[in-house]
């Protein structure tokens, strides 16, 4: 039987009473939410919090997925579900639904938050590789108030985030611009498995020109994989097969996968490339027919 | 710390350490071991249960996290002796060998029918991915969820009647 170490345990009535609550408690208390990471490490002992602080309660001030005129902004504590759910996300960024549909199972889904996933901060996690893609800005709260992170900042390694001892992730921000499209592609063993790799394009065409781009991959490297070589190389550049073969390439290049028993290194790298092409084209596809 | 969750309408009240999970506390409180232990890792599906109407799974849920909000398990399924169609169904399409798998899959099921009573062959295929079954192949389950899905208007009026 797997069960987590002893804890103590208390359910936040307010985003201001976390705050409190983990300055109160110190570095050793977590928070909790789905649980679908967080509850599996503590089972294993990779995680042996003193005080778990269960923020469920506050769906009504961390729940929402909003127009925010020039931005999309998420509530940490949206699940799964509702991002798949969400006609409004599916408007501005299908690569969401696209990820959400193949992100755990439809169970795990009714449970399991964006922040909880973005704070988990594992590489082979598909939101972590789409929030990079489109570019989204992470919300953080401390006891010093909040602040605004970019995604390139947010991952600082391996299961390690920007988010401090003390502070909560409150909220995922993301930036409209006109002529954006976006798409996921994922391959995995079998439903419901972390992916072999996955591939996150997020693309805004201006007048048949690749105005901005952002490409990001899961499971291919130590955190997701930003390939900003691959996104130089197109911007400014007329969509086209043959660029998106030439990003594929820096794509297979510019990860690091590791060898287990989901591929051979080179089989990854492979992968990595074809689904890099495979997002840029249905991005692509996507922008366009947004302009027309 | 003292909990006192409301399981298939019922309040159950009893001291429990909070790193008990929810598949612990019903199987050992109330007794009721419908609700399969399985692969303890959220991968089998065999723990799943409704909260509040949506289905999760018990062995990646903390009891704790269950007071105020309404847990339903196999066992409600059936009313005064009348199988639930899911349940039928299952009987009716040959759905389980071992059966380990089908307390899971039945409130699986539950959950899809209450929010898409009619659901496609695929629809059903994604609702059940979060569940493993090592006997049936699936076939029959997801025939069984389809005989559900076509007989459970008849079934609930016939109840109601």
């Amino acid at each position: 039987m797997q069960t987590p170490a002893s804890f103590e345990y208390e359910r936040a009535t307010s985003v201001d009473g976390v705050i409190a609550s983990l300055a109160r408690l110190g570095p050793e208390a977590r928070v909790i939410a789905g649980g679908h990471s967080l509850l599996p490490m503590m089972k294993l002992r990779l995680a042996e919090p003193s005080h778990l602080i269960d923020i469920n309660d506050l769906a009504p001030e961390l729940s929402y997925i909003r127009d925010e005129g020039g931005e999309i902004a998420i509530g940490a504590l949206t699940r799964h579900v509702d991002l798949l759910g969400s006609d409004l996300l599916a408007e501005h960024f299908p690569v969401f639904r696209d990820a959400e549909e193949v992100i755990a199972d439809p169970v795990v889904r009714n449970r399991g938050t964006i922040g909880g996933s973005l704070c988990q901060a594992d590489a082979a996690e598909d939101l972590s590789a789409v929030c990079t893609a489109v570019k989204a800005k992470v919300v953080i709260r401390g006891p010093q108030g909040q602040r605004t992170v970019a995604m390139d900042e947010f991952h600082v390694g391996p299961y390690v985030t920007a988010v401090a001892d003390g502070e909560l992730l409150t909220e995922v921000r993301l930036p409209l611009f006109p002529g954006a499209g976006s798409a996921h592609e994922k391959v995995e063993r079998r439903a419901g498995d972390w992916a072999i790799a996955a591939a996150s394009a997020a693309i805004w065409v201006d007048r048949s020109t690749i105005h901005d781009v952002g490409i990001a991959l899961a499971a291919v490297g130590l955190t997701t994989v930003h390939l900003k070589r691959a996104e130089e190389l197109l911007r400014g550049k007329p969509p086209s097969e043959e660029l998106f073969e030439q990003a594929a390439a820096i794509a297979s290049e510019d990860c690091s996968p590791m060898p287990d028993g989901r591929g051979p290194e080179d089989y990854k790298r492979h992968l990595a490339g074809v689904l890099t092409k495979r997002a840029l084209s249905r991005a692509t596809a996507r922008a366009l027919k947004q302009e027309a | 710390m003292h909990m006192t969750i409301n399981i298939n309408g019922q309040q159950v009240s009893r001291d429990a350490e909070p790193r008990t999970l929810l598949v612990h506390f019903i199987r050992d409180t109330p007794g009721l071991t419908g609700t399969h232990w399985g692969c303890d890792t959220s991968n089998c599906g065999a723990c799943v249960v409704m909260m509040d109407g949506k289905a999760i799974k018990s062995c990646t849920t903390l009891a704790a996290m269950c007071e105020g909000h309404e847990i339903r398990t196999v066992e409600s399924l059936e009313r005064n002796g009348q199988l639930d169609p899911v349940q039928q169904g299952f009987h009716e399409k040959h759905a389980l060998q071992c059966g380990f798998c089908t307390p899971g899959m039945l409130m699986t099921a539950r959950a899809l029918l209450d929010e898409n009573p009619n659901p496609t062959e695929a629809e059903i295929r994604t609702a059940i991915s979060g569940g493993i079954c090592r006997c049936t192949g699936y076939k029959n389950i997801v025939a069984a969820i389809q005989w559900a899905a076509e007989n459970q208007a008849g079934a609930r009026q016939e109840v109601q009647a």
